[in-house]
């Protein structure tokens, strides 16, 4: 609902702590202080359970026979052991209870400390004074009950605590990456200080095996940097002057010096760790429905622990007393509001952890529910399927051999400024051909360029120029057809009013556009393709990559209308593109996907930012949404079906049936056991790989 | 039915009366924040089993600036989030933590754990 706000400034910490090892500490004493309390309780435990039911055992039976003063003074014992298991092991539960009451809420807490605590009161009034019972049965003690139910949630949330830590693995990962030291130039000597010593215009040395420490462009030397840290590449890119490196990357064997432009909190990286974090926080949209049944839960819990009383009280069996209690202790323990309130927040964590594992940065779990369930997704052609900048891909030379051709129009178009004509610059200047000086350059906007070269006329252009220099064009004419059929911009060329052959530039598909686009469909979405170009290269390149539908001579404008006439259909939209250029589309499409830089991560108007440029990354990111949804589905489902089967159970309901009643000790398992559950399940997201995509 | 089975059901029927009562008809009040010098509408919370105060009352067009301060080491609180504002923090343990929102749109807007467990609410006026 962002309507209700605008620029929700972020003023940040007021101390700003280091959050990874901030959480790590928190977590891991809080697991060693919930073990401690674990042990012990089990420790009271066991000899409780043994001596609560001496005569299940002959020789105690014989020992401490019911009713004798020996099996009073035992459990009197017992009772003061199960008052310091509440007051120690079971603390959290009281001390949580009481400061929900006093903000008139309830929670697991006020759960588990009313069910233990009626079991202990019940006990020990039963004990202190057994003539307020009509008959011995009433007065057999629950101490037991308090003991182990406590025992076993606490272990419980150990263990929940634990995996609760590795959930947030992700972020500590990313943290990890940090470079610890920098070597830096300042008056004219090399120093090693500390990461956070480096301010911006610093001039930085990089090794080989260095980790970058902080973000920066490349002044001299060159190397190839290991990126997959941060964008998911797993091939190492290839840097040289001029070039942005990103801090935390790894370079490999060359040395380069560069110059710092972004440290401390501004660095890529501190950029990924701030949105991964907020992401993790934010909820998934299934949650809001959560949140509204778990705000009535606990006090229906409560609700039903009391009905179940009375009815048992009036309608069960006798002892009706001892009966009542049971039940209403079950009822308050099994329930567990916990795994409800954990299910999707555990796997959302675990989710866009995993996205930033893989270089996709999901902005919060809005886009994360939307990402998995895309209809269709717009591609933007330029810089997304293609490279974006047009190379040389076909010479038909006639007569001359092919290298004469293109050292002719490379001189001719050494001169023009026209982006097609760097292409054919460059593949000349590859082939290390000497191109030479050209006289009387004339550039014909629309049709084409010509110039003397050598001595001899060239002219390099479309049909119309060449005709218009009076020059046939008939016997190339079917080669032109077949190059523009294949989404290519051909050009003819002559030398001294004869056709002397044809060139043809095109913007080419990146490696792995086909593979993701059929990795895409086999996800059942549909793909098209948005471009400016003409219908007929558009259709030519859709071809080559095997998209659907084709969304042609579409004026940058024009784009956000061409998603919305999509989500007309009734589709759900995701639109890929440049973030910058595309923003007004990526904001109107349900998901909008930026196609990042590599530094360059809080594109505002993107809600899923891939970091490295391939379109792969776009499968990635709908196949860990798919998994995250799936998983948080299974939690939900898992926790609701818990509670649900688990309540009427503890409430009876069996009994008439079956003649089965759950003890509360099965309960305070139970309970355990699905909120265990719930957070391992998030967890096995974690051991999400994205699929190979074959090319 | 015996006597003591009527006033066992009597009683039953008194607390399910209490726990609807004080669960869920309580009316919330709620501390008005403060406007300080610098244009901000202010308030501390303290975060330790619930939040204290659980309902903060705040102009609607003026900046907010809430600080969290937790006090205490139970996982559950570690963060807070405003739906509402996409706004979201991880509170370390007895550290103030600010968040600045802007609330642009009058109503009652929830602020929770991550979990939905801990509540409280900020009134727009």
């Amino acid at each position: 609902m962002s309507t209700a706000s605008e620029s929700v400034v972020w003023a940040g910490a007021v101390e700003k702590p280091d959050p990874a090892t901030a959480e790590l500490g928190d977590s891991q004493r809080e697991y060693r202080a919930l073990m401690r309390k674990w042990w012990f309780a089990a420790a009271v435990g066991a000899p409780t359970m043994i001596l609560s039911y001496p005569w299940i055992l002959p020789v105690l039976g014989d020992w401490l026979p019911r009713g004798s003063d020996r099996l009073r003074a035992v459990w009197v014992a017992m009772g003061v052991a199960a008052l310091a298991v509440l007051a120690y092991s079971g603390s959290q539960f009281f001390s949580g209870a009481w400061r929900a009451l006093r903000h008139r809420q309830a929670n697991m807490h006020t759960l588990i400390a009313m069910g233990t605590g009626i079991a202990w009161l019940y006990s020990t009034i039963a004990l202190a004074d057994p003539g307020l019972f009509p008959d011995e049965t009433f007065t057999e003690v629950y101490y037991d009950v308090t003991v182990v139910v406590t025992a076993l949630v606490v272990l419980g949330l150990a263990l929940e605590v634990k995996a609760r830590g590795r959930s947030s693995e992700a972020i500590r990962k990313l943290i990890g990456l940090q470079a610890k030291t920098a070597r830096v130039v300042r008056e004219g000597r090399e120093l090693d200080v500390p990461v956070e010593e480096v301010v911006a215009g610093d001039l930085v040395l990089v090794r080989p095996g260095d980790k970058i420490p902080v973000d920066g462009e490349v002044l001299e030397g060159t190397s190839a940097v290991d990126e997959s840290m941060i964008t998911g590449e797993s091939i190492p890119v290839a840097k040289a002057p001029g070039d942005a490196v990103i801090g935390a990357t790894l370079n490999t064997t060359g040395a380069f010096r560069f110059r710092a432009t972004r440290v401390g909190s501004e660095t890529a990286l501190a950029q990924i760790v701030r949105l991964v974090q907020d992401a993790q926080a934010s909820k998934v949209p299934i949650q809001r429905i959560v949140d509204v049944v778990s705000g009535y839960f606990t006090p229906a819990v409560m609700i039903m622990a009391i009905g179940g009383f009375v009815l048992w009280y009036d309608l069960g069996p006798a002892p009706a007393v001892a009966y009542a209690v049971i039940v209403a202790v079950t009822t308050l323990i099994i329930a567990c509001p916990c795994a409800l309130g954990m299910a999707t927040p555990m796997s959302l964590t675990t989710g866009v952890g995993k996205g930033a594992e893989n270089g996709i940065l999901i902005r919060s779990g809005d886009a994360l529910q939307s990402a998995s369930r895309l209809d269709a997704v717009i591609l933007d052609k330029t810089g997304t399927i293609t490279w974006g900048k047009p190379v040389l891909t076909d010479i038909v030379a006639t007569g001359a051999p092919e290298s004469e051709l293109l050292r002719m129009a490379a001189a001719v178009e050494k001169a023009s400024e026209h982006p097609l004509a760097a292409a054919i610059v460059a593949v000349a200047e590859e082939r290390d051909l000497r191109l030479p000086p050209v006289d009387s350059f004339e550039a014909l906007p629309g049709h084409g360029v010509m110039a003397a070269v050598e001595g001899r006329t060239v002219v390099l252009g479309n049909r119309r120029l060449l005709e218009r220099e009076g020059i046939d064009t008939s016997s190339l004419d079917g080669d032109w057809q077949r190059l523009a059929d294949e989404g290519k911009t051909p050009m003819y060329a002559a030398v001294d009013g004869r056709l002397a052959g044809l060139v043809a530039v095109a913007d080419t598909v990146k490696d792995d556009s086909v593979a993701a686009i059929r990795a895409l469909k086999g996800l059942g979405v549909e793909v098209a393709m948005l471009t400016g170009d003409n219908r007929r290269t558009a259709e030519a390149i859709a071809r080559q990559v095997g998209v659907d539908r084709v969304l042609a001579e579409v004026l940058p404008e024009d784009k956000a209308a061409e998603v919305k006439k999509l989500q007309l259909e009734g589709k759900r939209v995701g639109m890929v593109g440049d973030g910058i250029n595309d923003a007004p589309a990526l904001t109107q499409a349900d998901v909008g996907f930026a196609i990042g830089t590599g530094t360059d991560v809080a594109i505002e108007a993107a809600d899923i930012t891939l970091i490295s440029g391939s379109l792969r990354g776009v499968v990635t990111a709908i196949e860990i949404s798919k998994a995250t949804m799936r998983n948080v589905r299974q939690n939900l489902t898992g926790a609701f079906a818990y509670n649900s089967l688990g309540l009427p159970i503890a409430l009876g309901v069996l009994y008439p049936l079956v003649g089965v009643l759950l003890s509360p000790l099965m309960a305070a398992g139970a309970m355990s056991f699905s909120s265990v559950t719930v957070v391992s399940n998030a967890n096995r997201l974690r051991r999400w790989r994205p699929k190979e995509i074959s090319t | 039915m015996t006597p003591d089975q009527v006033a066992v059901t009597l009683a039953g029927l008194a607390a399910i009366a209490l726990v609807v009562w004080f669960f869920w008809l309580k009316k919330e009040e709620g501390m008005r924040a403060m406007l300080t010098s610098s244009g901000y509408q202010e308030a501390m919370i303290l975060v330790k089993g619930g939040y204290t105060p659980d309902t903060v009352v705040v102009a609607r067009s003026t900046p907010v600036r809430l600080v969290f301060r937790r006090e205490e080491s139970s996982p559950c609180s570690e963060q807070v989030v405003f739906d509402a504002f996409e706004k979201s923090a991880r509170l370390p343990e007895g550290k103030p933590v600010a968040i600045e929102l802007m609330p642009t749109e009058p109503g009652s807007f929830p602020f929770t754990c991550q979990m939905g467990m801990l509540r409280g609410t900020l009134v727009v006026e």
